[in-house]
């Protein structure tokens, strides 16, 4: 301090105005820090808890780093790190331009069936991770129709993992790049198109920088996905090592929680230098994140409309493919010597093992996920983003935000345990409960839905708040009046994001249900455990269909709502 | 009026969420708290039983599977749920023990079980229910195809005709692959038995994560070849897929499903019942359904697809040796295999 | 209709700054800024980008706070006030303009929260419609309006609760030519008008000279000049202010004494003294220059040969060159008909009048 008063000049040697904080300042700010400590404590207790087993033996005693040097001896590792790293990075390589090309298609074009298209490229994540796995086997297997398509090479190994996480991922990056594209200004291209602007260099000049912050998170989405979900390659990835199977292997092969804590640090890393890269991008695009809200709307070019069709088509065909191929085997006898249609699969999963009361349980679990997750994911993102002052709190909150999509779903749903279930945490009645599956789903799909979030609010002008502070206006109003209804389209996909996810999520809650509160999602992955791959299909297909139902109703619902607060879209078109 | 209902809605169901086990409706029945593997078919007609014998004891059953139900009990150790485990193999239940976290009890009748079937320690820690050991599925419309001769022995695998040809369980991930492992071991002898699994090694395609996946596979022909056990391997062939089931002559590893009362219960009197239960001829009966081998001798009937000989086929187990090496074995076996690259 | 507040200082001063320092890091945005605004006056703060003029006006607003420094706004000290409870309207280059709202809704914001009567509320936005020309544009949403169109909305908003200050902040910078244009002439017109203390923050000194009552001119995070449009383009009081607005004539020069400077060989007369051997900086408008051809020259021009000619329409852009003046070139604005008259062309020899009293002596 001293050496910095000394260099002011005289006249600034007075005190230094320390100003009034107005009472709507101060409580924005406390809900700011409120959310910080409830990720604190729902995401950063349980991980230190786990992690703290990474110093410790097997009986609890402080070993240091014993347990990493183990691990790092292990020759097994390096491959692993490797095999990690080139997987997800050309998954990421491949998904992110894919699902962009595509939202390109969904927001520039003219073409028609957009509405359909945009609902058959969410259909991925209707369904548990493994059911795209089990699809690949059945396509690219030793029994599979296109097994020639690869040209000998097997299906159980990397290419299996890459072409079932690509599909997986496709439609979280689609979201978000939509997000982005969506709110892009559409002044721009007015601007362009008066000069006479070719298509491919508003692409260049326009779409892609505009889009540059969405390609990012997108890509750091799809790159954590890949390395954290295990489900994936411990379906199709065969023999090949990466680190999500290096900790199931340890943790439920093995019992060894310690080494499974190395492993989930080491798989941190590459997550954490995600989040640095996102976080240096964010402050320099941040001057250009001033757009107004004027929508772009496309004009109709034949043969642009037509190419961006085609596209749409092909990657929508083979997305319907995989799922296709799932709900075909639910509905024969036994793949692939009796191929009679059947219900037994049905039969078996709905009565014989139970699944209907899971069914239901997982029907309310991803409603309470989708209404609080959505809320409290806005909110906070809101509070990030439109609050003054308290950077180390918006540091904080901004990296929270970020590393639930690097931590496995299994790395986190033990630290639940250890966190919650500790006889000393005052929170330990949440144990065992309905809440505590609903708070691991929303902490594990945090990132995201986060992202989308917080994507949609940088598309706001930023003054809003200043000038509704010049009008008088509390903030909150103007966030209810103006941010709210703008950002609703965003907000809706929040909702379903989560519940979708929330129908589907296994690996976080698998440790954490009680016999009230089973999910159909854990029947599915213990049934495909059982090799009951028709059962397991069977039931991945009644989710498809009842997150499908369930999405088409939101939809209408929503549509009402839509039509009500963004007509000021649609006059665009005047 | 439409607000208030929706009010009172929300808030109840808020109320549901928050408070859903805690335990706002207490019944007259003792509800149990059970932490299970067995599979859910088996499962109900097992508490349908018990239900009959006990109507005042109500279970609760958390069901998963073996590798899951294990890793979760270890992680609750400091403040456990369950009240007691039935059915998770003896391998976990030496784990359990060897953590302090069962309470010893000697069910009514314990003196009628085989004594290789239960806890050495008296009285035992855990009991067992019935026995599953390994078994090779071997799909018989693939091997036509490829000109494979069914194999009768463990040693029959290593032949270079089968290369490529084989899955079998990763005992880094599941419990049926140490199990087999531990089998090869004991009735070889150590040396031998990393000799004999150098050489299968050639031939394996794939190590899965599942017990259950290597016969799955066999039997949906994506390879023909599967090292399993025995009830996964009788489901698979009654489901109408087209294998033979083969248990080698030379011995085979196995484990049981056992059952024990966790140390930090408050129900003991309900978790002992259940015990005795457990050990009962009429329960023996309902698992011999299932299972070739039950704890009481002489119960078990003649299964379909399984050879009347087979509990004599099964190797002389020793699950203190085999939890106490388990570190060490696994590490040697990662050693040797894991690294492999991926077959071409 | 005339915004007034209770507490009126007897000076008239509206707005008082004393002392205003702000650092971003190690970046001093300004350094003891100080400046006072008379009640009515419409001020512009000037200077290019990273001067401290936008940073200067949130501090105004509240919406950023000063290190030090102190901010008295009718009499009442603000320095710590939130924004919220300051007494200023504020339009943004990006107009801000709530996209989901209609006009109507947009303009009637800040009224809606005072608790006034629907129909008080709903007379008020109708005035403010009419008084920005766009009376029918009530039920339109800000996307189906042009720039200009939005801006003005823009301004009918801050100006709705009738604020004691009115903040620009580079208001007309997002609008074409033509529309900044008209803007700029309405915006003066209006705050005339109204009589509202406004400031507005601009880089464009076209802007500037053509709005403002005062032109604060800003750099580097200091005040170089405060004065009328006229007093910064005919006496600039620095040279970084001599540069800034307008063209001219820099010609490096040594005093002579007795108001006479030295440009290389050449002798000039400057209506400032400077003691003998000073070196020193001229500084001329090109429109003081006199042009004459050669012959028509009065006695006491200086030879000089243009070097290029410019035609701009209404003037001419001429480079002269001074015979014996070090080379030292002078641009000079001549009407077109003088310079079509004169026959002046590249390569032809002329005579030029440098005026005294036009000629300003910067260090």
């Amino acid at each position: 301090m001293s050496t910095a008063a000394a260099s002011l000049p005289p006249a600034a040697t007075a005190a230094r105005v320390v100003p009034k904080v107005h009472w709507q300042e101060r409580l924005a700010q406390g809900l700011l820090l409120l959310c910080c400590v409830l990720l604190a404590v729902f995401l950063l207790g349980p991980l230190a808890a786990i992690l703290v087993k990474s110093v410790q033996d097997k009986d609890g005693a402080f070993v240091g780093l014993l347990q990493f040097r183990e691990y790092f001896a292990t020759p097994a590792l390096q491959r692993s790190i490797w095999n990690t790293l080139w997987v997800a990075t050309t998954v990421t390589a491949i998904t992110v331009p894919l699902a962009f090309f595509y939202a390109y298609a969904l927001t520039r074009s003219r073409m028609p069936g957009k509405i359909v298209f945009r609902m058959i490229a969410l259909t991925p994540i209707l369904a548990p991770s493994l059911m795209s796995a089990i699809s690949f086997i059945q396509w690219f297997g030793t029994q599979g129709l296109l097994k020639g398509l690869l040209g000998g090479a097997s299906v159980y190994g990397p290419i299996g993992i890459i072409m079932s996480s690509i599909y997986a991922t496709f439609p979280h990056a689609l979201m978000i790049v939509l997000t982005a594209l969506l709110l892009s200004d559409g002044r721009l291209y007015e601007a362009a198109e008066s000069l006479r602007t070719p298509t491919w260099r508003k692409f260049f000049t326009i779409t892609l920088p505009g889009a540059k912050y969405g390609l990012v998170s997108a890509a750091m989405v799809v790159f954590s996905y890949t390395v954290s979900d295990f489900g994936i390659p411990k379906v199709i990835g065969g023999n090949f090592n990466i680190l999500a199977v290096d900790i199931f292997k340890q943790v439920i092969g093995q019992q060894n929680f310690n080494k499974g804590a190395v492993v989930s640090l080491v798989l941190l890393v590459p997550v954490l230098v995600a989040f640095l890269v996102d976080w240096r991008m964010q402050g320099r695009l941040h001057a250009q994140f001033t757009a107004r809200a004027v929508p772009y709307v496309p004009k109709r070019k034949r043969w642009f409309d037509t190419t961006m069709f085609a596209y749409c088509t092909i990657v929508a065909l083979l997305l319907l493919l995989v799922l296709g191929m799932a709900v075909y085997t639910s509905f024969i006898k036994l793949w692939p010597y009796d191929k009679s249609f059947s219900l037994r699969h049905y039969q078996y999963g709905l009565i014989d093992a139970g699944v209907i009361s899971s069914f239901f349980n997982s029907l309310k679990m991803a409603f309470f996920t989708a209404v609080f997750g959505t809320m409290f994911i806005f909110a906070s993102a809101y509070l990030l983003e439109k609050t003054r002052a308290m950077p180390l709190t918006k540091g904080a909150v901004r990296l929270l935000a970020s590393i639930p999509m690097a931590v496995p779903g299994m790395v986190l749903g033990l630290g639940y345990i250890l966190f919650f279930n500790h006889p000393d945490n005052p929170l330990h009645f949440l144990y065992h409960t309905m809440a505590i599956l609903v708070l691991a789903t929303v902490v594990h799909y945090y990132t995201s839905s986060h992202l989308t979030a917080v994507t949609a609010l940088k598309a706001l002008d930023n003054e809003f708040e200043a000038v509704s502070a010049s009008l008088k206006v509390p903030f909150y109003k103007t966030f209810f009046r103006v941010t709210v209804p703008v950002c609703l389209p965003a907000i809706l996909d929040i909702g379903r994001y989560l519940f979708v996810n929330a129908m589907v999520t296994i690996s976080a809650v698998v440790f954490l249900y009680s016999p009230s509160t089973q999910l159909a999602a854990v029947a599915i992955l213990n049934m495909d455990e059982a090799g009951e791959i028709g059962a397991a299909a069977a039931m991945a297909t009644l989710i498809v269909a009842s997150s499908t139902v369930v999405c088409i109703v939101y939809a209408l619902v929503t549509r009402f709502l839509l039509t009500r607060t963004q007509q000021w879209r649609v006059s665009g078109l005047a | 009026m439409k607000i208030a209902t929706a009010v009172r809605c929300l808030a109840s169901s808020l109320v549901v969420a928050l408070a859903a086990t805690a335990g706002l409706a207490q019944a007259q029945k003792t509800e149990l708290n059970v932490y299970t593997a067995l599979e859910t078919d088996q499962l109900k007609a097992y508490t349908e039983a018990f239900s009959k014998a006990y109507p005042n004891i109500d279970i609760k059953w958390t069901r998963d599977s073996t590798g899951v139900i294990t890793s979760k009990l270890l992680a609750e150790k400091a403040n456990p749920v369950a009240d007691m485990v039935v059915g998770v193999s003896a391998s976990s239940m030496a784990v359990f023990a060897n953590e302090g976290m069962l309470q010893p009890y000697a069910p009514k009748g314990l003196d009628k079980l085989s004594s290789q079937y239960r806890d050495p320690a008296n009285p035992p820690m855990w009991v067992g229910m019935d026995v599953y050991g390994a078994a090779i599925c071997f799909n018989t419309v693939e091997a036509a195809k490829l000109g494979l001769p069914k194999p009768q022995t463990w040693q029959d695998l290593t032949k270079p005709i089968y290369k490529g040809r084989i899955t079998m369980p990763n005992p880094a991930s599941s419990g049926t692959g140490y199990l087999d492992v531990t089998g090869w071991m004991l009735m070889m002898g150590e040396a031998k038995a990393w000799q004999y699994m150098d050489a299968l090694h050639a031939n394996v395609a794939q190590y899965t994560h599942s017990g259950s996946k290597p016969c799955r596979q066999a039997g949906a022909g994506e390879f023909p070849i599967g090292i399993s056990f025995e009830y996964r391997a009788v489901t698979t062939k009654k489901s109408g897929a087209p294998i033979d089931i083969i248990f080698p002559t030379e011995g085979l590893g196995w484990d049981l499903e056992a059952s024990g009362i966790m140390k930090t219960t408050k129900k003991a009197d309900a978790a002992k019942s259940v015990m005795d239960w457990l050990a009962t001829p009429a329960a023996m009966e309902l698992f011999a359904k299932n299972f070739a081998v039950v704890a009481i001798p002489g119960i078990a009937k003649p299964l379909e697809f399984v050879p009347a000989d087979y509990e004599k086929r099964l190797v002389k187990n020793d699950f203190a040796w085999s939890a106490k090496n388990r570190d060490k074995i696994i590490a040697e076996w990662l050693k040797r295999y894991d690294a492999k690259s991926e077959p071409k | 209709m005339t915004p007034n507040s209770p507490a009126v200082p007897a000076d008239d001063a509206f707005l008082r700054l004393a002392g205003i320092t702000k650092r971003f890091g190690q970046f001093e945005a300004l350094k003891s800024v100080g400046l006072t605004i008379d009640r009515g006056e419409m001020v512009v703060f000037l200077g290019p980008s990273g001067c401290g003029k936008t940073t200067l006006l949130r501090i105004i607003a509240g919406l950023e706070t000063q290190d030090t420094g102190t901010i008295v706004q009718a009499g009442k000290d603000i320095s710590r006030l939130p924004a919220i409870k300051r007494d200023y309207g504020i339009v943004f280059q990006s107009y801000a303009l709530f996209p989901n709202l209609t006009i109507f809704d947009n303009v009637a914001y800040g009224l809606v929260n005072r608790r006034q009567p629907r129909k008080t509320i709903a007379g008020r936005v109708q005035e403010l419609l009419k008084l920005v020309g766009l009376p029918d544009a009530g039920a339109k949403y800000p996307g189906m309006l042009s720039g200009g169109q939005q801006q003005r909305i823009a301004l009918a908003r801050a100006l709705a609760t009738a604020p004691g200050l009115l903040l620009l902040d580079e208001p007309l910078s997002a609008l074409d030519a033509i529309e900044r244009v008209r803007l700029r002439g309405e915006i003066r017109a209006l705050q005339q008008r109204l009589g509202v203390t406004t400031i507005m923050v601009t880089h464009d000194q076209e802007e500037a000279l053509s709005m403002a009552d005062r032109i604060v001119v800003m750099n580097a995070g200091r005040i170089e000049q405060v004065g009328t449009p006229r007093e910064v383009y005919g006496a600039p009081a620095t040279p970084f202010v001599a540069d800034f607005i307008g063209k001219i004539n820099v010609l490096p020069a040594v005093s002579e004494g007795g108001g006479r400077f030295r440009v290389g060989g050449v002798s000039l007369a400057a209506a400032t003294e400077l003691p003998a051997g000073t070196s020193a900086r001229l500084y001329l408008r090109p429109e003081e220059i006199g042009v004459h051809a050669d012959g028509t020259a009065p006695a006491h021009a200086l030879p000089a040969r243009i070097a290029k000619i410019e035609f701009l329409g209404a003037f001419c852009l001429v480079g002269v060159v001074l015979d014996n003046g070090d080379d030292a070139s002078l641009v000079c604005n001549v009407p077109r008909q003088l310079a079509d008259g004169a026959g002046l062309a590249p390569g032809r020899v002329v005579g030029v009048t440098l005026p005294a009293p036009a000629i300003r002596v910067l260090g």
